[in-house]
């Protein structure tokens, strides 16, 4: 099985380059992950990317294969075309090799405020909420915080500072539709203007990236709604 | 060494999953200054892996009190647990849940609106009488559910995070206080010394001693690593759990909350084997039970498959909304690593290496407990720890399913409710002498030049991985364990020789691993020698050359160091307020 992989170390390289690997004997249902792993254990241990748990709940391993975003340990060599291109996730900083600077998509999810608001005095025991009202949280809770939606969007690579990106929009939405949370008001206002939430122009990549997949396009379309809802 | 970057904080927290965020959470809340050092971005930790939930008595689905909560673990420990940690534990249990809650945490909901609970794995109302459902879940991403939930409280409360560093040794004064850390940040290679008034040990487990295991990449024992280096013992190491579902040869894990929502395990007659093994709880009997069963079932030849190596977990009976709704991470799982939908066909598992029982010692406000001449338990000054590096004990021999999460928040609460009292007394850093330092940055830039060894750390940690999956497993004997005991010793021995190719300052994962690789050995001479010297069976520690439990002889903790091996020290059968649980024979 053959592979061609983004190779960038700042303090040796003037610039990336892609480097050929080769591996033999891969079994059928192997995950791309697993072959990473046996390219830096029996070939090259100077190829440097990050991982965790290998099941697709950390989030660690996010990186762009034969074009689309994804995180490696979900995907299955068998569905991929060879030679496997592997490159960074794109529209971040490179640290090195297929790992990323990931500082600025953390600031766009720290800026939504993403912990719950309550103002009143908690009672003793739980705060009530129904089947139905918990149900609101689904498909906005489970994110991992790969990136793979954010790096997959134009308008977070022309805009990283400005516009909060999908993967913050969707824990924007995750508060903003908690019956429990207080701040209600204050996120939708802090969401007003013309990028933080607007520079969304549903091209749904995000939707079509999502190893989890979640919808990010449908929560922002979820907050444009209250949003109008509210200015009413 | 003046180049040295120092930065001092009130307490420094080594790991960032849910003892470590949990206890941060506490501190930054109380106005101190605190670090938490984690080798990855915090939601990266593996408590964000638990499935099933955790468990607390709040009596949301039928009948329950903390009380039994603490007879079910006191029983599930096969007596081997502290019980005075197990009732601190039980009785906070609903507290902590509430906590969490109020944090965000987005539970399952009762239709009448609180926390849903599920039947987990040797739960019983009424002291050992009907199955309890005592587990809090949010689905089956429970673990996700909290720790994001915390890491996001802890941006609220401005946390100061160092992402991505590595810590490699605890920095010690003469008289074996704990001054403090040396790290490195992964980023650039940059060392870093952070002195604390006090540290905590949160770094989780050390699965990866095993090669099939439920645990992620990262949990590598680097606290155990770093406590033996720091001449603490090792407790209760030879008590590591198997979960009972993991995917045959895989290795990932289906949540125990897969037989608490009413799956069953099948052999390959289609028998439903449980009910042989434990009439009563059969499916959620406690895991050490449901593990042997499995493992009996292979080596007597009614496994499943070509190989007649596992046996299969049924859920399709359950339809499809049960599934889609209370067990959706696991249906994906199976989905994407075997291409089995468990609303369609059952899935195939076998005993997995899960969870270490065994750790750092502590008493229940999370000081670290060594023992000093006559005195079995004598505070460590200045160091914690919490979580799963941690043994306080309150799973002694075998945990309970959702006991983990429990314990992780609420000794995660109780060491940090400790470091504030200690602060009041200690007000002042101690200063670390300059050659302590010099010892640690001489060992971290072994690394920065070629070396002349010739064992690879990617070489080294399969064979380590494949001695303790043989040597170390569901079932042991005098034989086997010897044999693992000197091949451990020798693979110890090998580190010496380690070198590696990757000499870069950026990001040199090649690096981590090699110190991963140190703490790994660590922990397994640690968990061999003590399962070794062990000859009696209890809980996870199943020797068929001692097949029964000896309380005469063994009804004490292991202790293992680099300086005097093995040691032991008596349980704490002496509950804080209320009658002790004495021994029985354990049946489910």
């Amino acid at each position: 099985m053959k592979f061609k992989i983004y190779r960038y170390n700042p303090e040796t390289d003037t610039k990336p380059y892609v480097q050929d690997y080769e591996l033999d004997n891969v079994e059928t249902g192997t995950m791309l992950l697993a072959a990473l792993l046996r390219i830096k254990d029996e070939q090259d241990q100077t190829l440097s990317f990050r991982r965790s748990c290998g099941e697709g709940v950390c989030g660690s391993d996010g990186m762009n294969i034969n074009g689309t975003n994804g995180l490696a340990c979900v995907t299955s060599l068998d569905s991929l075309k060879q030679p496997v291109e592997i490159k960074p996730l794109p529209g971040l900083p490179v640290i090195r090799d297929l790992i990323i600077d990931m500082e600025q998509f953390y600031k766009q999810y720290r800026a939504v405020k993403p912990y719950l608001i309550v103002n009143d005095p908690m009672p003793e025991v739980e705060l009530q909420q129904t089947p139905e009202q918990r149900e609101q949280l689904d498909g906005l809770y489970e994110c991992v915080l790969c990136a793979c939606c954010s790096t997959s969007c134009p308008s977070f690579w022309w805009n990283p500072d400005k516009f909060l990106g999908p993967a913050a929009l969707l824990q924007a939405s995750r508060f903003i539709e908690d019956s429990r949370d207080q701040a209600f008001e204050e996120r939708l206002a802090d969401l007003e203007g013309p990028f933080k939430l607007f520079r969304c122009h549903t091209i749904m990549n995000c939707v079509n990236v999502c190893p989890k997949g979640l919808n990010p396009t449908k929560a922002i379309g979820r907050i444009k709604n209250k949003m109008v809802t509210r200015s009413l | 060494m003046s180049e040295i970057e120092r930065r001092q904080f009130d307490t420094l927290i080594i790991g960032a999953g849910g003892g470590g965020l949990r206890a941060s959470l506490q501190l930054a809340e109380a106005d101190l200054s605190v670090a938490v050092v984690s080798k990855v971005f915090p939601t990266r930790s593996h408590t964000v892996a638990a499935q099933g939930g955790m468990n607390a008595a709040l009596a949301n689905v039928g009948p329950d009190n903390w009380h039994w909560h603490m007879f079910d673990t006191v029983k599930g420990s096969d007596y081997l647990g502290d019980q005075d940690a197990i009732e601190y534990m039980c009785r906070t249990a609903p507290k902590a849940v509430y906590e969490l809650e109020h944090f965000g945490v987005p539970f399952s909901r009762l239709d009448n609106g609180k926390i849903y609970q599920r039947a987990f794995g040797g739960q019983s109302q009424n002291f050992g009488g009907d199955q309890a459902a005592r587990t809090c879940a949010a689905a089956d991403r429970t673990g996700h559910a909290i720790l994001h939930s915390l890491y996001q409280q802890n941006i609220r409360a401005k946390t100061h995070f160092f992402d991505e560093y590595f810590a490699v040794d605890l920095l010690q004064g003469e008289d074996g206080q704990v001054l403090g850390a040396l790290v490195f940040n992964i980023l650039d290679g940059k060392i870093v010394v952070i002195e604390a008034k006090t540290t905590l040990l949160a770094t989780g487990g050390a699965g990866q001693i095993f090669k099939t295991t439920t645990n992620a990449l990262i949990n590598t024992g680097d606290g155990m690593g770093m406590a033996m280096r720091a001449g603490i013992p090792l407790q209760d190491m030879e008590f590591f759990q198997f979960h009972p579902t993991g995917i045959a040869g895989r290795g990932m894990l289906i949540t125990e909350g897969a037989r608490g929502e009413g799956g069953y395990l099948v052999n390959a007659d289609g028998e439903r084997l449980m009910e042989r093994y434990a009439p009563k709880a059969k499916d959620l009997a406690s895991r050490d039970v449901v593990s042997r069963a499995i493992a009996i079932e292979v080596r007597e030849g009614r496994g499943c498959g070509p190989n007649k190596d596992h046996v299969m977990l049924k859920l399709d009976h359950l339809g499809e909304d049960v599934i889609q709704k209370r067990l959706p991470g696991i249906r994906q799982t199976c989905i994407t690593f075997l291409g089995i939908d468990p609303a369609e066909a059952p899935i195939p598992v076998f005993p997995t290496a899960h969870y270490t029982m065994g750790g750092i010692p502590t008493n229940r406000h999370g000081q670290v407990v060594v023992p000093v001449k006559d005195t079995p338990e004598e505070p460590v000054a200045g160091l914690y720890a919490a979580g799963e590096c941690a043994c306080v004990s309150v799973h002694g021999a075998n945990r309970l399913g959702g006991n983990s999460l429990l314990d992780i928040l609420v000794f995660g609460r109780a060491a940090a409710n400790h470091i504030i009292e200690y602060l009041k007394e200690n007000r002042y850093h101690r200063g670390i002498d300059n050659a302590v330092i010099d010892e640690v940055v001489e060992k971290v830039r072994r690394y920065d030049q070629p070396g002349s060894g010739n064992e690879t750390v990617a070489g080294l940690r399969d064979e380590l991985k494949q001695v303790m999956e043989e040597h170390c497993s569901v079932f042991r004997n005098k034989e086997i364990l010897k044999q693992g005991v000197d091949k451990v010793e020798q693979l110890a021995e090998r580190m010496k020789d380690v070198s590696i190719d990757d000499h870069s300052h950026t990001f040199n994962t090649a690096k981590v691993e090699a110190f991963e690789l140190e703490n790994l050995v660590a922990v397994a001479l640690a968990t061999i020698h003590s399962a070794s010297a062990r000859e009696e069976s209890r809980g996870a520690h199943s020797r068929t050359d001692f097949t029964e439990r000896d309380d005469i002889s063994w009804m004490r903790h292991s202790l293992y160091s680099f300086e005097n091996g093995l040691d032991y020290k008596p349980v704490r059968t002496k509950p804080m307020s209320v009658e002790s649980f004495p021994p029985k024979p354990r049946v489910y």
